[in-house]
C-alpha cells in the first residue's frame, strides 16, 4: 500500500517538490494537494507579465487540473479548500469546507502573505497588494476605470506593479522610503540609472519619502496619499509592495517550531520528522526567500529526502535578482555593495545605460550588481558559487566571459 | 590643378629621385620614386615614401618672431644684422658663429660659408654633418689628398664581396640596402659581410656577421691588413717595394703599392701588432672561425666594397678607422676599378655638397683649405674679398663649449637642432640659454633649439625650396620646389644674402636665383683648378636659369674633361696629394676614451630608426612612420636585463656622467651583454626625457672632431613608477591642452592617424583617476563616457565619445604590461563605433572574430605582425614574396623584409 503524501499549497514551491518527486518515485505516494486560489498551479512571477499585458492567465499556468488527474493527484483547489487546521497527532489536515486528508507525510508549502503596512486608511477600497491572480485582476479593473496609481514600496515587485500599471495607461507614482529604488538588490549608481528608465517610461517617484497615511472618499474608496511633510498625492489605486512574511499561521497554530518562517533542516525537514516545507514559508539557517531559484532548489532536496534517496543537503547560495520589466536588465547577485575589506570592479557607460559592478573579498568574487548588459550575470553567479580562483581572469571578467 | 615634379627626397645620403605629382590647390603630394634615378631606379623607403603626409602646415614656422613675438621680415632682419655687427664691433670677429646642417641645399650652403669666412672673416661655422661625416672626411683626406667617395652606387651590382662596417644599412639607407639585397638576388656568388657590435636588421642579408666588440674596428682591420700583407696562409715570399723589404702574400698589388701609394711599410708595420687571425679574434670578442672567413673571403675576391657608417665615423678613432679600411683597399690595388672600392655612406641628404662648399669650419671652399698653400689667396681674389681668415674655425663640439664659456656671443643655427643632437647636449642647451643673441632658422614652429632662440626665422621646407644637394655617391641632384613658399618662409639663401646685405656685403650677395648662387660655386670649383682638385663642375659655371632647371642627376666632376660626370675617381690612379700617390696611414689601435667602470658599467650605442629622420620634426608628422617604433627605448640583452632587474616593455633610466634619459626596455639577445643601445631621434617636444644626446660623452677624434656617440659608458636601473598608462585623444595636449597637465612624469607624445597617442608613467599616483580623467579629457561638456576602475589591481580605464564618435582613450596600471594599442588606435578613423566594439574597448582587444593586426611591420601598406603571422600560417607561406603577393606586406620600400623573414623563421 502506498503511503501518503498530503501537500498544503499549490504554488510553485509545492508543486515544484511533487514534480520532482513524480520523477525521482512515481509510485511511493498517493499524493493529497489543498490549494487556497481556484486553479491549477501558476507561475506567480510571471504576474508582472500578465499586469504589463505582456502574457495572459493561460500563458502562466504551469499545470491544469488535467495535470494532476493524469498523475492521480487529488486537487482540493479553491477558497472553501483552504486547510484551516493540522491535526500532527492524528496525522490529519482539515479544510474549510471539513475535507479531512490522512498523511504519512505532510509537505507545507504554504508561501508568504504580502506585508501590510501600518497606514490609517488601509481599509479603504482601491487597496491592494500584489500576490496573486486575483491582486491583478483587480488592478486591471482600476486600470480601465481611474486614473493615478500609487504604488507603496520601491522594490522589485513594486516597480513591476509600476511598471505594468503605466503600460496600463495609468499615472504612476512609486512611493519609497529609502532614497535607493531595489535597496536589497542596487547599488546607489545601478538604482539611478534604474531611476532614470523607469522616470522615461512615465513612472513618477516619490522617494525617502514617509507616508502618514490614505485618506478616502465618501465612498471609503481612497482618493490621496498624505505624507508626513504634509504634501498629497491623488490615489485612485493604492498598491502595497513592501515585502512579504512567511505565512505560518498554520503551522504554528499546530505547535510546529517557527520562528519568522517554520525551521528546517538542510534536508527541509521541519522538528516533525513526519513534516517537510519548502518555499517562502520556511526558515533555513536564519534565511528566509523571496525569489524563486533557491525555491526550485529546495524542492529538487525535498523530494529527494521524500523519495527516501536521502541523499541532498540543502545550502542557501547567493540567489541573482532579475528585474521583469521589459527593456531593462537588471542583475544583483550576492554582496553587492562589500565592506572595507572587498574591492570593487567598476565598469560604466552611461550613455548606453551600462553599469556593473563586481565586488571581490580575498580574491574571491562575492557580489554583482549589472545594469543594461546582464548577458554575463549567470557567469558570475557560477564564479560566486564556486568561489572560483580570479587570477588570470580578473582583469577581463568586468567585460564577460567571452574570451575577447 | 595637378603637375609632376623630379626632385630629390630630403632625408638620407642615398639621394633617392622622387617623381612628384602636385596639387597646388590642396597642397596635396602623391610621391613615387623616380625610376630615371640613378640612385634609387624607382624605388623609396618608408620615410621617403610618406613624404606627402609631412607637407602640411601642421607646425610650421611661418613668420618671423623676435623674442617670440611675431614680426616682418625687416625687423627681424635689420636685428640680426646690426646684433652681429655690435657683436663683432664689441667682441671681435670670432665671437659670432654660424651652425648649419646637411639639410641645407648647397646653394645656402654657399652663401652661408661665403659670408662667414669670406666676410665677416673668421671660420666659425660648422655644421651637424661633423656629427656624421668628418672622419669620413678626414681619412679621406689623408689617403687621397682630397675630400673624395671613389666609387659609385653602381659598383653594388658589380661587386662579388660587399662589407657592411658599422652601418644599419637596412634601416639607415634602405634603398641601397634593397639594391644589395637584389644584388645578391641575381648574383649568387655575391657574399654579405656585416660588421656591427648588433645584430642590425641588416644581418638579414649576411653570410657572416661579425659582431665584434665597440671599438675594436681598427684592429680588425689593422689584422686584415696584416693577413694580406704578410703570408698568413701560404706561400710566404718576400718583395722590395718603395726600397723596404716586406713578406707578402696573394693578393697584394705590389705593383700598385710601388707605384701609387706611400707608406706600406710603416702601415703594415703597425699592422702586424694586431697579431694573427687568433689573437685579433680574442681582442674582438669574435671567433677566429668568423676572423678566418671574413679575411679569407678579402683576400679571396677581388670585387670588394667596403661600405662604412657611423659605426666607423662617430668615433675618437673614426678617422683611423677610416683609413685601416682604405689601407685594405690600397694594399690589394682595389679602388678606382669597377666592383670594388670603399664607400662612405653620408647620412644626410646634402652632406656631401655641404663639404663640396667647405661648410665644415676646418674647409676653406670648393675643397680648398687653409693648410694648402695658395687656398685662401685664391679663394680671396675669387670673392674678391681680403676678410678670410688665416685659419680653420672652431667644430662643431668645441664651438658649442666657446658659446657656453662666453667667448662666442652671437649665434645662427640653420635647419638643425643641437640642443637634441650634439654630445653632452644639456651643456649645449645651457650654452644657448646663457647666449646673448641666438638666432634659429628652420621650418619647424617648436624644436627644442627654436624654442631658446632669441630670433626666430621661417626658412622654406623641402617641397618649397628650390636647389641642389650631392649624394654619396658624388651625385649633385635638384631639389625643386613642389609648392609656392607659404606664409613668409623664404629661402635659406635669401635669408642669409639679406642679413649679408644689410652686413655691409651687398655686392657679393646680390643673388636673386639659386641658380646665380651655383653657377658662382661652380666658377669657384673650376678657378685655377687645372686638375690640381678633385672638386670641379666648372662645366656649369654658365649655367642658364633653364638648365639648370632641367639639370638632370650627374655625379662630378663636371667639367670639360667629363662634360657628363664621371662615375669613378682615381681611374688613372692619381690622387690628389702632393706626390700624386695614395697614401697608406699607420694606425695604432685606440680604445674609446671613457671606458666602462664600476659606476658606469654599460657602453651606450646609439643610433638610426627604420622610419624616423633626426629629430622628427617633419618623419613624426606622418602617423604612419610613428608606428614601428613609437616610443624611445632601450636595448639591452637578457643577462643584463637580469642584473639591473630590468622588465621587457617596463621602463629604465639610463644615466651617464654628463646627463640621463628615460626610455622603454627592450630585451633583446641581437645587443650584446655589457651594451644597450637607444635611438638618437626623441625630443623635448615628443618626450618628457627622451634626449639621447644628453647622455653622450663629449669627447672628439683628435683630427675629424668628430663627436664618439657610440660610445659612453653609462648605467641603468628601472624607473621607479607608480602607474603606468596610455592616452589615446583627438586632442594635441601640446596645443591647447598643457601636456603637464597629465601629471606624468614620464610622457611620450605619438602622432596617429586622427589621434595623438600618450605613453605615461607617474612616481605618484593622482588622488582619484576618475576625476584626472574628466580634468584632462572632459574638455567637450557633450561627452559620453565610458569607465572601468579596478582600484585593487590598480586599473583604470575610459573612453570618451563624442557624438557617439570616439574621442579619448585612457588606460592606467601599477604595472607596464598594459594591452596592445593597435586595435584601440584603429579606432579613430571610424565615426562610429559598433557596439561589440564599443563594449570591448577597454578590454583594448578586438571583441571575438575582429582581427587584431598586432604591431605594424610594414609601414608602407599597415600591415601588422599579428596578419602576417596569421597568414603564413594558415596559407603556409614560405617567403618574403609570398607575403607579398599575400598582403602587400613588403612590397613597396621593401624595408620590413628582415623582420617579415623573422616572422616566417
Amino acid at each position: 500500500m502506498k503511503q501518503k503524501l498530503v501537500v498544503i499549497g499549490n504554488g510553485m514551491a509545492g508543486m515544484r517538490t511533487v514534480e520532482e518527486l513524480l520523477a525521482a518515485a512515481p509510485e511511493q505516494y498517493q499524493i493529497t494537494v489543498f490549494g487556497a486560489e481556484p486553479h491549477g498551479n501558476y507561475n506567480r512571477i510571471l504576474l508582472s507579465s500578465v499586469l504589463a499585458g505582456e502574457k495572459s492567465m493561460g500563458d502562466i499556468l504551469i499545470n491544469d487540473r488535467q495535470w494532476y488527474a493524469d498523475n492521480g493527484i487529488r486537487l482540493f483547489a479553491g477558497g472553501d479548500k483552504a486547510v484551516t487546521r493540522l491535526d500532527r497527532g492524528k496525522k490529519q489536515v482539515h479544510a474549510q469546507d471539513g475535507t479531512v486528508a490522512d498523511y504519512d507525510r505532510l509537505l507545507i508549502a504554504t508561501g508568504s502573505n504580502a506585508v501590510r503596512p501600518d497606514l490609517p486608511g488601509m481599509d479603504l477600497d482601491g487597496v491592494v497588494s500584489f500576490r496573486d491572480i486575483v491582486d491583478v485582476e483587480t488592478m486591471l479593473a482600476y486600470s480601465q476605470s481611474h486614473r493615478h496609481a500609487v504604488v507603496l514600496g520601491g522594490g522589485l515587485l513594486g516597480l513591476e506593479a509600476a511598471n505594468g500599471l503605466v503600460q496600463r495607461g495609468m499615472s504612476v507614482t512609486v512611493i519609497h522610503n529609502h532614497a535607493v529604488l531595489m535597496n536589497r538588490q542596487l547599488d546607489p549608481a545601478a538604482a539611478q540609472l534604474l531611476q532614470a528608465a523607469l522616470a522615461e517610461r512615465g513612472i513618477n517617484f516619490k522617494l525617502a519619502a514617509k507616508t502618514e497615511a490614505l485618506l478616502g472618499d465618501d465612498n471609503g474608496h481612497v482618493q490621496a496619499v498624505r505624507f508626513t511633510d504634509g504634501s498629497e498625492l491623488p490615489c485612485d489605486l493604492f498598491v502595497t509592495a513592501i515585502g512579504v512574511r512567511p505565512n505560518i499561521a498554520l503551522a504554528q497554530a499546530a505547535g510546529l517550531y517557527c520562528e519568522r518562517g517554520i525551521v528546517v533542516n538542510d534536508t527541509l525537514q521541519s522538528y516533525d520528522p513526519s513534516i517537510y516545507a519548502v518555499g517562502e514559508c520556511i526558515q533555513h539557517r536564519g534565511d528566509t526567500f523571496g525569489l524563486v531559484a533557491p525555491l526550485f532548489e529546495q524542492a529538487k532536496v525535498c523530494a529527494n529526502h521524500l523519495s527516501q534517496h536521502g541523499m541532498a543537503q540543502y545550502l542557501t547560495l547567493p540567489t541573482a535578482t532579475k528585474l521583469k520589466v521589459t527593456g531593462i536588465n537588471l542583475f544583483s547577485v550576492g554582496d553587492f555593495l562589500g565592506d572595507a575589506d572587498c574591492e570593487n570592479i567598476y565598469f560604466t557607460d552611461t550613455a548606453l545605460g551600462i553599469y556593473k559592478k563586481l565586488v571581490i573579498k580575498a580574491g574571491k568574487l562575492v557580489g554583482a550588481v549589472l545594469y543594461g548588459d546582464t548577458v554575463d550575470g549567470g557567469w558570475y553567479q557560477e564564479l560566486l558559487e564556486q568561489r572560483a580562483d580570479l587570477a588570470g581572469i580578473r582583469e577581463g571578467m568586468v567585460f564577460g566571459s567571452s574570451p575577447t | 590643378m595637378t603637375q609632376t615634379i623630379q626632385t630629390t627626397c630630403p632625408y638620407c645620403g642615398v639621394g633617392c629621385g622622387i617623381t612628384a605629382t602636385v596639387n597646388t590647390e590642396n597642397r596635396r603630394l602623391q610621391i613615387k620614386g623616380d625610376k630615371s634615378h640613378p640612385a634609387n631606379f624607382g624605388r623609396l623607403c618608408s620615410k621617403g615614401s610618406a613624404l606627402g603626409e609631412t607637407v602640411a602646415l601642421e607646425g610650421r614656422l611661418l613668420e618671423p618672431h623676435i623674442h617670440g613675438q611675431p614680426t616682418s621680415w625687416e625687423a627681424a632682419l635689420d636685428l640680426v644684422a646690426n646684433t652681429l655687427l655690435e657683436t663683432i664691433a664689441q667682441h671681435g670677429k670670432d665671437s659670432v658663429a654660424i651652425y648649419g646642417s646637411g639639410q641645407l641645399l648647397t646653394e645656402d650652403y654657399y652663401v652661408a660659408n661665403k659670408l662667414m669666412k669670406g666676410f665677416i672673416g673668421n671660420a666659425n661655422i660648422d655644421t651637424n654633418s661633423r656629427l656624421c661625416m668628418s672622419s669620413s672626411v678626414a681619412g679621406h683626406k689623408r689617403a687621397f689628398g682630397a675630400d673624395a667617395v671613389p666609387g659609385c652606387y653602381d659598383d653594388l651590382e658589380l661587386a662579388d664581396l660587399i662589407v657592411l662596417i658599422g652601418s644599419n644599412t637596412a634601416w639607415c639607407h634602405p634603398v641601397s640596402f634593397q639594391r644589395i639585397r637584389a644584388a645578391k638576388e641575381t648574383n649568387p656568388n655575391l657574399k654579405i659581410v656585416v660588421i656591427d657590435p648588433r645584430r642590425t636588421a641588416t644581418c638579414d642579408i649576411a653570410d657572416l656577421h661579425l659582431p665584434l666588440a665597440a671599438g675594436s674596428d681598427t684592429t680588425l682591420f689593422n689584422g686584415l691588413l696584416n693577413y694580406v700583407g704578410y703570408a698568413a696562409r701560404t706561400n710566404n715570399f718576400a718583395v722590395s717595394i718603395n726600397n723596404e723589404t716586406v713578406r707578402t702574400a696573394y693578393p697584394t698589388d705590389v705593383d700598385f703599392i710601388e707605384k701609387h701609394t706611400e707608406g706600406f711599410a710603416a702601415a703594415i708595420a703597425a699592422a702586424s701588432l694586431a697579431g694573427n687571425v687568433q689573437q685579433v679574434a680574442d681582442y674582438c670578442q669574435l671567433t677566429p672561425e668568423a676572423v678566418q672567413q671574413f679575411y679569407d673571403w678579402f683576400t679571396s675576391t677581388e670585387k670588394v666594397m667596403s661600405l662604412y657608417s657611423q659605426g666607423v665615423n662617430q668615433s675618437t678613432s673614426g678617422t683611423d678607422k677610416v683609413n685601416s679600411i682604405i689601407n685594405c683597399h690600397l694594399a690589394t690595388g682595389r679602388i678606382g676599378k669597377p666592383g670594388m672600392g670603399p664607400f662612405s655612406l653620408t647620412g644626410q641628404p646634402n652632406a656631401m655638397g655641404g663639404r663640396e662648399v667647405g661648410g665644415l669650419a676646418h674647409q676653406l671652399a670648393a675643397h680648398m683649405d687653409f693648410a694648402t698653400p695658395g687656398d685662401i689667396d685664391r679663394v680671396a681674389r675669387f670673392w674678391q674679398t681680403d676678410n678670410i681668415p688665416e685659419q680653420g674655425g672652431l667644430p662643431a663640439v668645441a664651438l658649442f663649449d666657446a658659446i657656453y664659456e662666453g667667448k662666442v656671443k652671437a649665434v645662427w643655427v640653420m635647419g638643425t637642432n643641437p640642443v637634441v643632437s650634439l654630445p653632452n647636449a644639456d651643456k649645449v642647451k645651457a650654452a644657448l640659454q646663457h647666449c646673448p643673441f641666438v638666432v634659429v632658422s628652420d621650418c619647424i614652429a617648436n624644436t627644442d633649439t627654436a624654442d631658446l632662440a632669441h630670433v626666430l626665422l621661417p626658412a622654406q621646407g623641402w617641397s618649397e625650396k628650390n636647389g641642389t644637394v650631392t649624394n654619396s655617391e658624388r651625385r649633385i641632384s635638384r631639389q625643386r620646389s613642389l609648392f609656392n613658399g607659404i606664409g613668409e618662409a623664404k629661402p635659406d639663401w635669401w635669408i642669409i644674402c639679406q642679413v649679408a646685405q644689410r652686413m655691409g656685403y651687398a655686392e657679393a650677395f646680390a643673388f636673386t636665383h639659386p641658380a646665380e648662387i651655383f653657377r658662382e660655386h661652380a666658377a669657384l670649383s673650376g678657378f685655377e683648378n687645372h686638375g690640381s682638385r678633385d672638386f670641379d663642375i666648372s662645366a656649369f659655371a654658365d649655367i642658364s636659369v633653364e638648365s639648370y632647371d632641367a639639370l638632370q642627376p650627374v655625379q662630378w666632376p663636371v667639367n670639360a674633361n667629363n662634360p657628363n660626370g664621371t662615375a669613378r675617381l682615381f681611374t688613372d690612379k692619381r690622387y690628389f696629394t702632393p706626390s700624386g700617390k695614395a697614401q697608406f696611414i699607420t694606425v695604432t689601435p685606440r680604445p674609446p676614451v671613457n671606458a666602462p667602470d664600476a659606476e658606469f658599467p654599460l657602453i651606450l650605442n646609439t643610433g638610426r630608426l627604420r622610419d624616423q629622420w633626426h629629430t622628427m620634426t617633419r618623419t613624426a608628422l606622418a602617423s604612419k612612420l610613428n608606428q614601428h617604433k613609437p616610443e624611445p627605448f632601450v636595448e639591452v640583452h637578457p643577462d643584463d636585463a637580469a642584473s639591473y632587474q630590468l622588465a621587457h616593455n617596463g621602463l629604465a633610466t639610463l644615466a651617464t656622467r654628463w646627463g640621463s634619459m628615460t626610455a622603454r626596455v627592450q630585451v633583446t639577445d641581437s645587443i650584446q651583454r655589457g651594451n644597450v643601445f637607444v635611438p638618437m631621434h626623441w625630443t623635448q617636444q615628443l618626450a618628457s626625457d627622451g634626449r639621447m644626446g644628453a647622455l653622450v660623452n663629449p669627447v672628439v677624434d683628435p683630427v675629424s672632431k668628430q663627436p664618439e656617440c657610440k660610445h659612453t659608458p653609462v648605467q641603468i636601473a628601472p624607473y621607479a613608477a607608480a602607474w603606468y598608462g596610455f592616452v589615446l585623444s583627438r586632442q594635441d595636449f601640446s596645443g591647447f591642452k598643457n601636456l603637464k597637465g597629465l601629471n606624468a612624469d614620464y610622457w611620450v607624445k605619438i602622432k596617429g592617424e586622427q589621434f595623438y597617442r600618450y605613453e605615461l608613467a607617474g612616481k605618484s599616483l593622482p588622488d582619484n583617476w576618475h576625476h584626472w580623467a574628466q580634468n584632462q579629457l572632459g574638455e567637450d561638456a557633450n561627452g559620453e563616457w565610458q569607465e572601468y576602475q579596478d582600484q585593487g589591481l590598480g586599473n583604470y580605464r575610459a573612453a570618451c565619445f563624442i557624438e557617439g564618435r570616439l574621442d579619448s582613450v585612457v588606460f592606467i596600471a601599477n604595472h607596464a604590461n598594459l594591452p596592445e594599442r593597435n586595435w584601440l588606435t584603429s579606432l579613430f578613423v571610424q565615426d562610429a563605433l559598433s557596439k561589440q566594439d564599443r563594449l570591448a574597448l577597454l578590454t583594448g582587444k578586438p571583441p571575438q572574430g575582429v582581427a587584431d593586426a598586432g604591431s605594424i611591420v610594414c609601414a608602407c601598406f599597415n600591415v601588422g605582425e599579428k596578419t602576417i603571422c596569421d597568414a603564413i600560417k594558415s596559407l603556409a607561406l614560405k617567403t618574403p614574396q609570398d607575403v607579398g603577393k599575400c598582403l602587400k606586406a613588403g612590397t613597396n620600400c621593401g624595408s620590413c623584409v628582415p623582420e617579415i623573414k623573422g616572422l616566417l623563421g
